[in-house]
């Protein structure tokens, strides 16, 4: 797939990152990133592991806190004040390595649960949208079952259909597939596409490079807490510019 | 025998042999015990140790119990009747104390015409508990509201109970039980409203004074709530405007509404109280204030902010760091002392008060165990869908530590309710002790040890293992994760 052109409406940036930079105590995790995501834009994050990639999605839902730097959301820009923490949390979707579905609710009451409690959709409506995603991830049968009881590749369906539910505008995915047996990546990597395919703004930090191909504008490699590089999808994989993408690259497609 | 094939062969089997059973050595009872009792050297020795051990217990107390009186009316006479029956110098349990005196042990120095009203408090705690404790399970539900409507009324009945009480009693379990059935939500209010009906009931009295003590709570819920969006702010508006009403209003409303309409029963003082009457309504009222109690002051320990956190370890450490017995005799004595010469803090409910914080220090570990089992990854799909921390405590994060820690807090509760009887050190008549001994001092029934100790020790047993058994039900009901 080629149809890799960026979405052209410069002016209104869905996230917006300048110079931030993150400390765990001592150990600088984040290192003077700069990115800009635009609306529609689908963005993969690729890496060694330990570079910060997990970090910095975190910072943009705010579930880790940077301590320089801005970043703001849909133009909302995260500091102290919960009330722009609150409000960006409901525009943004966030999907688990490990799914974190919660174990003592049904399929269904997980995917009503934000919708109700938070946007204070009704019952019913939320109901209704509910089973609308979870037929779009295509396990609506078993909206009553418990998350026990589904597989690893239904049980990640499920969490992006629940986070599809507060209808945010921006999903962020922090390795989706990596917690999956084999047969059950792609189901997951078929639902992302078709979420992609609706234009919907992602960031995923994910290994599938056959995923980043099909569906990505942008590639960004990072190491070492740093932005090392960033391209198209087909530029970064055939003719990557930095030393240490091109061991990278070997590395995950050596075997 | 058929001749069909007689000629051509020499034998044929025609009636086959019936299975036998395996060989005795390799089945059931003796293959068990050989597996599980004889399987070596020591398992042979401790299974005879504990043979040996059995024998004489059986020896020393199974005589003791098979000559059991039940029918005498004092120890002499028990002791005369086992004597002819069963040969000089043969002893026998006399339970006909039992039989006399077993009121005592239930109600203490409770009114014996009023027995009827302990009775109906205990029967309406069951339809209270029932929207909570069987909310998922409509055939468990109502085997229990069934079951505490009909054996309140019979037991109550027994104990003659006042026609008119029956037929009203009769009519608001009854409706309460429909409601229950019919509209769980609102049933959730009466649960809420039990605790003030138990009291008025037990304690008798106005009426009034329970309804405006209940009303100060709901005044205070409705500032917290109107106030909701100035948060911590509005919770302490509520506490004072709660704590206002009842110092300086609840009194001279009740006494005016009383005016008005008297709705009275007969008052019991406290010192009334005894046997299980106390041990019941201090376990019960400990047990329902301690939960929520300990929750808070588990998530305070796990809070972010240094002086919360502060507060609830120093609370936590102090309360475990000190016997129960020192808290009572606080509640007893040193608060007198304290509080303003002439106030009248009843001593029941002092007792509940330090009860109530003794227990919550050890809930609190037990739901602090609970908290930190759970994945962080639960905390943080809470955070990423947009719950406050509220919201995901209630909804995600204390559902689930909760669950994981129904064996310690029902361990907890147990503990506690056993913990009620050392309220005999503050003078109050629980049913192990003081009870035991106030009938002792009798003249007839002077020189019974054990036969007290065992009514009163079975009677706990079942309510500790009713409780035990339920924590089990719940485990079991709530195992969803099949992880
Ligand atoms: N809570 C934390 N405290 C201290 N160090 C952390 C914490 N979380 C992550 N790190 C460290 O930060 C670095 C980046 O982590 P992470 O963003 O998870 O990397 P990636 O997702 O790229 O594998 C790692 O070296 C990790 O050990
Ligand atoms: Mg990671």
């Amino acid at each position: 797939m080629q149809t890799t052109a960026i979405p052209a409406i410069e002016s209104d940036a869905a996230i917006e990152i300048v110079r931030l930079n993150k400390w765990y105590g001592t150990f600088h995790v984040l290192r003077d990133i700069d990115l800009t995501v635009r609306r529609g834009e689908r963005i993969v994050i690729a890496g060694p592991s330990g570079s910060g990639k997990s970090t910095l999605i975190r910072c943009i839902n705010r579930l880790e806190e940077h301590q320089s730097g801005k970043i703001i959301v849909d133009g909302t820009e995260l500091t102290h004040d919960l009330k722009n923490i609150d409000k960006v949390r409901s525009e943004v979707g966030m999907v688990f390595q490990h799914f974190n579905l919660f174990p003592h609710l049904t399929i269904l009451e997980n995917c009503t649960l934000a919708p109700i409690w938070v946007r204070k959709v009704p019952r019913r409506e939320a109901e209704e949208t509910a089973m609308h995603f979870l037929e779009k991830v295509r396990i609506p049968d078993q909206a009553h079952k418990y998350p026990g009881q589904l597989s690893g590749g239904q049980q990640q369906r499920v969490a992006i259909a629940r986070a599809l539910c507060m209808r945010p505008r921006i999903m962020l995915f922090d390795e989706p597939t990596s917690a999956l047996d084999p047969e059950m990546i792609k189901e997951v990597l078929d639902t992302m596409i078709a979420l992609a395919e609706e234009g919907m703004t992602m960031i995923c930090v994910t290994h599938e490079m056959g995923f980043a191909q099909a569906v990505a504008h942008r590639v960004i490699f990072m190491d070492q807490g740093q932005i090392v590089e960033q391209n198209t999808p087909v530029e970064f994989f055939n003719n990557p510019q930095s030393e240490r993408s091109r061991l990278f690259l070997s590395q995950i497609l050596g075997h | 025998m058929s001749d069909t094939h007689s000629e051509t062969v020499a034998f044929m089997r025609e009636t086959m042999l019936p299975p036998q059973p395996p060989p005795l050595a390799q089945s059931g009872a003796i293959r068990w015990l050989r597996e599980n009792l004889f399987s070596g050297p020591l398992n042979i020795a401790l299974t005879l140790v504990g043979l040996g051990i059995v024998w004489l217990l059986v020896g020393a107390v199974g005589p003791w119990l098979t000559h059991s009186v039940w029918n005498a009316g004092s120890m002499a006479e028990c002791r005369q009747i086992v004597a002819e029956t069963w040969g000089q110098g043969a002893t026998g349990a006399c339970f006909a104390l039992v039989k006399h005196r077993w009121n005592q042990f239930l109600f203490g120095f409770y009114p014996q015409a009023l027995y009827w009203r302990p009775v109906l408090a205990f029967g309406l705690l069951f339809l209270a508990l029932a929207p909570l404790l069987f909310s998922e399970s409509a055939r468990a539900r109502r085997v229990v509201l069934g079951l505490a409507l009909v054996l309140t009324l019979v037991v109550s009945a027994v104990l003659d109970a006042p026609g008119p009480a029956l037929a009203g009693m009769a009519v608001a379990m009854l409706g309460w039980a429909a409601l229950v059935e019919a509209r769980p939500r609102p049933a959730l209010l009466a649960s809420l409203v039990y605790p003030f009906a138990a009291a008025w009931l037990l304690w008798g009295g106005s009426l009034w004074t329970e309804a405006m003590a209940l009303a100060g709570f709901a005044m205070g819920f409705v500032v917290w709530r109107g106030l909701a969006r100035f948060g911590l702010f509005a919770f302490a508006l509520a506490v004072v405007a709660a704590a206002a009403w009842w110092l300086l209003l609840a009194g001279p409303l009740a006494a005016a509404l009383a005016g008005v309409l008297p709705l009275r029963l007969q008052p019991v003082s406290s010192d009334q109280f005894g046997g299980f009457v106390l041990s019941i309504t201090i376990g019960v009222a400990g047990i329902a204030l301690s939960l929520p109690l300990g929750v808070i002051l588990a998530l305070a320990r796990r809070s972010d902010l240094p002086v919360i956190k502060v507060l609830a370890v120093m609370f936590i450490e102090f309360i475990r760091g000190v016997p129960l017995i020192t808290l009572l005799f606080v509640a007893s004595l040193l608060l007198n002392y304290f509080l303003p010469p002439g106030t009248n803090f009843d001593v029941i409910l002092r007792v509940i008060i330090m009860v109530t914080l003794f227990a919550a220090a050890y809930m609190a570990e037990v739901i602090r165990g609970g908290l930190a089992g759970l994945p962080k990854g639960q905390y943080e799909a809470a955070d990423a869908l947009g719950l406050d921390y509220w919201k995901a405590q209630r909804l995600i994060i204390l559902p689930q530590a909760l669950k994981i820690s129904i064996p310690g807090i029902v361990s907890t509760f147990i503990g506690m309710f056993k913990d009620t009887t050392l309220v005999v050190f503050v003078g109050l008549y629980d049913p192990l002790k003081a009870m035991s001994d106030t009938i002792r001092a009798s003249f007839e029934w002077k020189g019974a040890y054990w036969e007290p100790y065992i009514f009163v020790g079975a009677i706990f047993f079942v309510l500790c293992f009713g409780m035990s058994r339920y924590s089990m039900y719940l485990e079991r009901r709530l195992k969803h994760d099949h992880r």
